[in-house]
């Protein structure tokens, strides 16, 4: 049995969520006596890529034809059902992501593929190929058993603690013929934050609700993400409110996060926010309502104002 | 145009969720369906795009009878006719193909669904059902326009959004702000008792199957710091919960 891992990039690096994917794939390849080969796309130097040899890669196929650069799901999908094909991979993973979502389930549509994704743990292959994996957005787990040839997985953040090494993985070109497919759509406009640290990715998180009382009062709490190094999030009355952009609305109909630490500020803790947090390690719970539900969701919770606890919070950050 | 809106009839967002006869079956018992929440907003524009271009809205539902007072409500907020497959849809390939089947030599021009649903959480039927049809597909779409044959849309990138344009026929996963949720009055109410629901039997084969169905252990109680004390939480978090 082969693995193909599918990986995405950020400014020209590995996603520290393909890295995971990346250990997890090797990790499976082990377990099933296969090889793996990782498959990028995307504009990168070798040594970069070479790195996912530090998490049990030994080969890496590098597509990075011209008209490959910008994020296109009918290309990228050709790209990785081709390169599934030619490899005879039976078993393709990749880190769950809003793109890889969507190339991923081209590519298992063209090769016949049963997906599966959100999964938490190493497959279970002594009989059959069953994984496990969230459901019912977080609130759930199913053991789901793949029974076509080819198996598509697409693995949860934090799934499995990294381990690194010093090996370096070996990088070729891969030229595979995408037709005209990069021609279906046009970008008119990308507008993305930059400097800042990107919601799905992030280990620490730092989230505002309405008992930030209005836009002009997020500086305290965008001081304490900077001392963090965290991503800031918010719930759905603030982004439906404009209070701040959409991508950073976590929740049932938003991002879905699972940091080590998410920081909830003035967030009561419906339960359609509770779906977008609940893979989180860590939750802790600033609200001055003691009754706020998301207490019963908490790990450390401080009944406090927030234009109190924050600045505070942000000091002993910064003492470290 | 002719478009095709696709739901999912999932349980509420505040159920409680549990399983029966030895966790290998979800529990039914007292659970409120709903359409699902992202198929609604892909419904939301569907009617909007309808009542302002004309043609016509069908909508499709792979799933039990016990899926059709969400296919109605459908009905009553504007599509025009229905369409039910009548089977358990748990595996993401089974309902994409069924979907494409019924779609196939139809000449939708747009096929609209959620970006996921919030029962499986999968985020792949649009996906497959693109490549099923050998058309484009793109998800999670948060804006869309149309001129002519053009597709306008603004696409959720992590840290932002890309807008692009695309030829119809397109199939697009679909997500908040497309359009508001609409409520049916009650002439829709009405006029949707009468519109037609077609059940078909499905024709294709699930790829993957559920074993077993497991419930999160629970959640430890919440250690509480006083306010005048906050900065010791990070302490805490760096020594003990060790996320720092």
């Amino acid at each position: 049995m082969s693995v193909l891992v599918y990986t995405e990039l950020a400014d020209g690096q590995f996603k520290k969520s393909s890295l995971e994917a990346i250990f997890y794939g090797s990790k499976v390849a082990a377990q099933v006596g296969g090889s793996m080969t990782v498959l990028v796309i995307g504009s990168a130097a070798d040594e970069e890529l070479a790195k996912a040899g530090n998490f049990g890669a030994t080969k890496v196929l590098h597509a990075n034809a011209q008209n490959l650069a910008a994020e296109n799901i009918m290309a990228y999908s050709k790209v990785l059902s081709e390169t599934a094909k030619s490899l005879a991979a039976t078993i393709v993973v990749s880190a769950k992501s809003s793109l890889a979502d969507a190339v991923m389930a081209r590519a298992a549509g063209a090769l016949k593929a049963g997906l599966v994704g959100n999964v938490v743990e190493l497959p279970e292959t002594s009989n059959g190929f069953k994984v496990k994996r969230s459901i019912f957005t977080g609130k759930a787990f199913a053991e789901t058993s793949i029974t076509s040839d080819v198996k598509f997985i697409a693995i949860k953040k934090n799934v499995l603690p990294l381990e690194e090494t010093s090996n370096s993985a070996a990088v070729e070109k891969l030229s595979v013929d995408t037709g005209s497919l990069t021609e279906s759509s046009k970008v008119l406009e990308t507008i993305k934050a930059t400097g800042t640290v990107s919601l799905p990715e992030a280990d620490l998180v730092v989230s505002g609700g309405r008992g930030m009382k209005g836009p002009e009062n997020w500086q305290a709490l965008l001081d304490l993400a900077e001392a963090l190094g965290a991503a800031t999030a918010c719930s759905k009355p603030v982004s439906d409110l404009d209070w701040r952009p959409h991508h950073e609305h976590v929740g049932q109909t938003g991002v879905k996060v699972a940091p080590n630490l998410y920081i909830a500020c003035g967030i009561s803790g419906a339960i359609q926010h509770l779906a977008g947090v609940n893979s989180s390690k860590v939750i802790v719970v600033i609200n001055k309502d003691p009754e706020a539900p998301f207490f019963k969701a908490a790990d450390y919770g401080i009944v406090g104002d927030v234009f109190d606890v924050l600045p505070k919070l942000t000091a002993a950050v910064k003492a470290l | 145009m002719k478009i095709l809106v696709c739901i999912s009839s999932v349980p509420d967002t505040t159920s409680k969720i549990s399983f029966e006869e030895n966790d290998t079956k979800f529990s039914k018992a007292g659970i409120q369906y709903i359409i699902g929440p992202y198929d609604d907003y892909a419904l939301a524009r569907g009617v909007e795009l309808r009542e302002s271009l004309g043609g016509t809205l069908t909508v499709l539902n792979v799933g039990l009878a016990d899926a059709e007072p969400q296919i109605r409500k459908a009905l009553a907020i504007g599509a025009d006719d229905a369409v039910r497959i009548d089977a358990e849809p748990t595996d993401s390939f089974f309902v994409a193909s069924e979907i494409a089947n019924y779609v196939k030599d139809k000449g939708f021009d747009l096929i609209l669904m959620g970006r996921e649903t919030t029962d499986y959480n999968s985020g792949v039927v649009h996906g497959i059902v693109g490549e099923l049809l050998g058309i484009p597909s793109f998800s999670p779409v948060m804006e869309l326009k149309l001129e002519g044959n053009t597709a306008t849309l603004a696409r959720e990138i992590e840290g932002g959004k890309e807008k692009l344009e695309a030829s119809l026929p397109l199939v697009l996963g679909c997500q908040e702000p497309i359009a508001e949720w609409k409520i049916p009055n009650m002439r829709g109410i009405m006029s949707a008792r009468t519109k037609p629901l077609a059940v078909i039997a499905p024709s294709s084969e699930a790829l993957t199957s559920i074993e077993k169905y497991e419930l999160p252990a629970p959640k430890v109680a919440c250690k509480m710091i006083s306010a005048e004390d906050a900065g010791s939480l990070i302490k805490l978090l760096q020594t003990e919960a060790k996320v720092l």
